[in-house]
């Protein structure tokens, strides 16, 4: 509105023009049109067809079982370990930090394809029974002629390596070593201040990691951790190395070979995974938003926002 | 400086030369004798002598670089000296002293010496992801054991103590530095300290914000506490502080009582620093009266 004062009034200027944008949109449109047309011209497709796959009882219990429980498993593993061996990375005790070092450098440097097709059939191949007991407990026994080998208890590797159990035990520990950097960075972005007040209050060190610095750190472990567990949703198709066969790629391919629905099985599996990961994306800006309290302006009680003129050091 | 040799054995080992002064009510609460630390071999104290007697306000004066907030700092281990002795109400600090011999104090036992000493941070270092409440309670319940309830209590008493009794919720980024550094204040005092220590409490603060933490210092120091403090404010060493000490290059070059320190310096160094700290605050109380000077 202009006004009779010779003060400037009001702006009312026009905007920059963005041409760019509108031709970059023009070509999106032509090319997603293309695509539309493809899908609904191009038969081999088979919408309906993956739909209907998408349904089958195996597929779905594949999902449950191989890629639900499967990445919930292992990341339970992989989070709990990985924390563990970055504080063992940075502890005092250097036996401690070299034991973290090796698991590090052995459990990232192996593909988690082999490591599961290891698990699947080289473990139980070379020890059938896993007896934990004495070491050489058997010879002491014959030594001491005692009938007891001092054996506690027996696994049947066998049997146990081809569970699912061991699938998610597998992708665990290979998941705790990608962990334990992640959480070694979110410990060291901690203010060093943090652990001389935590200190300075007489908390030992363990109290201070856990109560003061963990939670700090969860702000920068969560991000990367949610990219992790999607990946995750992902490496659970290795389990069919294992070999695992109640996993979504593995049931899902195999009602395509089956029935010669190659492509609509491969689209169904597609919508699986995209499915899940959507879902995931949705509870990680949760987990961000509540490990993110008292920082930044996203602070919870907008009640005592500071007081205007009072600025912050 | 002291002529008590160090590796003098004393027959009780936990006192040391305290033992000779043992039964008088006039044992320091804090003795510092011959501190010596270096960072990579640069020597940032050089023999520091420091006794504080109970109930005292010693403030540590100087330029920066001087030493002043390592010496704090090594009184609560947050820096391990490299020689001499540091005793805090008669015990060692950092050793166990067995017949001449010392020995490193395990970290469990390190936490419970600093547990009764409060310390106030220049950057404030409060816990960023609890409230002012959780901040204050968080030491009693989790290293005293305190139950909940008692704790929450006496955390509110403290905040009402401060200023802050309206802001338990608030958490620390949703405070001004003033506020923050008055709950760092009521978090230190939570664990019932004999002694606190401040590192330049006010630095870190806009100069409008100063006078309010200084007023909660202040009314510490008329309670009876027993206070350490490194600052530039030269208007509370002089007001508050029983004792003032001058520190430059690692060495004490001079100290008594602040009016003697503050306004009848004997050495050239401390001449020279206080001059350099009057003319900086005349300059701001200049600045102050022009924008007071209403406009024609």
């Amino acid at each position: 509105m202009p006004t009779t004062d010779d003060r400037p009034g009001l702006i009312e200027a026009r905007p920059v023009r963005h041409p760019g944008r509108w031709v970059a949109l023009a070509v999106i449109i032509v090319l997603v049109a293309m695509l539309i047309s493809s899908f609904i011209t191009n038969d081999r497709w088979g919408f309906s067809t993956a739909a209907e796959i998408m349904n089958q009882t195996p597929v779905l219990e594949g999902l449950w079982k191989g890629t639900i429980v499967g990445t919930i498993g292992a990341m339970l593993i992989g989070v709990v370990g990985g924390v563990i061996v970055a504080i063992l990375r940075l502890s005092h005790n250097p036996v401690l930090r070299g034991v973290s070092f090796v698991y590090t450098w052995f459990f990232r440097g192996i593909p988690r394809l082999v490591l599961l097709a290891m698990i699947g059939s080289g473990i139980g191949f070379l020890y059938a029974n896993l007896d934990f007991g004495i070491p050489f407990g058997k010879q002491l026994a014959s030594l001491m002629g005692l009938s007891s080998d001092f054996t506690f208890f027996t696994l049947d590797v066998n049997q146990f390596s081809s569970s699912l159990l061991a699938g998610i035990i597998g992708l665990g520990l290979s998941e705790a070593a990608y962990m334990a950097e992640i959480a070694r960075a979110g410990i060291l972005s901690v203010d060093k201040g943090q652990n001389e007040a935590a200190a300075a209050l007489g908390m030992n060190r363990g109290q201070a990691m856990r109560r003061i610095v963990l939670p700090q750190a969860m702000r920068v472990i969560v991000p990367p951790t949610g990219n992790e567990t999607i990946a995750m949703v992902k490496d659970t198709s290795l389990l069919s190395a294992i070999p695992i066969i109640t996993e979504l790629f593995y049931q899902t391919r195999a009602i395509g070979t089956r029935t010669l629905q190659i492509m609509p099985s491969f689209v169904a599996v597609t919508a699986w995974y995209l499915l899940v990961g959507s879902v995931l994306m949705v509870g990680q800006y949760f987990l961000e938003k509540r490990f993110g309290r008292g920082f930044g302006t996203g602070a919870p009680n907008k009640r005592f926002a500071r007081p205007a003129g009072a600025g912050g050091a | 400086m002291s002529d008590t040799t160090t590796s003098e054995p004393t027959s009780e080992p936990t006192t040391g030369p305290d033992a000779r002064s043992r039964t008088g009510e006039d044992r320091p609460l804090v003795r510092a004798l011959n501190v010596l630390k270096s960072f990579h071999g640069n020597e940032v104290l050089k023999g520091i002598d420091l006794d504080v007697h109970r109930g005292e306000v010693v403030c540590l004066l100087g330029p920066s670089g001087s030493g002043k907030t390592t010496f704090l700092r090594c009184i609560n281990q947050l820096e391990q000296i490299d020689g001499g002795r540091i005793w805090v109400d008669g015990d060692l600090v950092g050793f166990r002293d067995d017949g001449g011999q010392l020995y490193h104090l395990t970290d469990k036992q390190v936490a419970a010496q600093r547990r009764d000493i409060g310390m106030v941070f220049q950057r404030f270092n409060l816990f960023p992801h609890m409230t002012a409440l959780e901040n204050v309670m968080e030491a009693p319940v989790q290293v005293r054991g305190t139950g909940k309830k008692q704790a929450k209590a006496r955390a509110l008493e403290l905040l009402e103590q401060v200023g802050l009794g309206d802001k338990p919720n608030a958490y620390p980024a949703q405070l001004s530095g003033g506020q923050q550094q008055r709950v760092a204040i009521a978090r230190a005092l939570a664990m019932d300290p004999k002694l606190m220590l401040f590192d330049e409490p006010t630095s870190a603060l806009d100069p409008e914000l100063v006078g309010e933490v200084l007023r909660v210092m202040r009314e510490l120091a008329d309670q009876g506490m027993t206070m350490i403090v490194v600052t530039h404010e030269m208007g509370f060493a002089r007001d508050v502080a029983d004792h003032v000490v001058f520190m430059d290059g690692g060495v004490v070059v001079e100290e008594g009582k602040p009016k003697d320190v503050i306004s009848n310096p004997q050495h050239e160094r401390t001449k020279a620093f206080l001059k350099r700290m009057r003319s900086e605050h005349d300059e701001a109380a200049a600045d102050a009266e022009s924008l007071e000077t209403p406009k024609p």
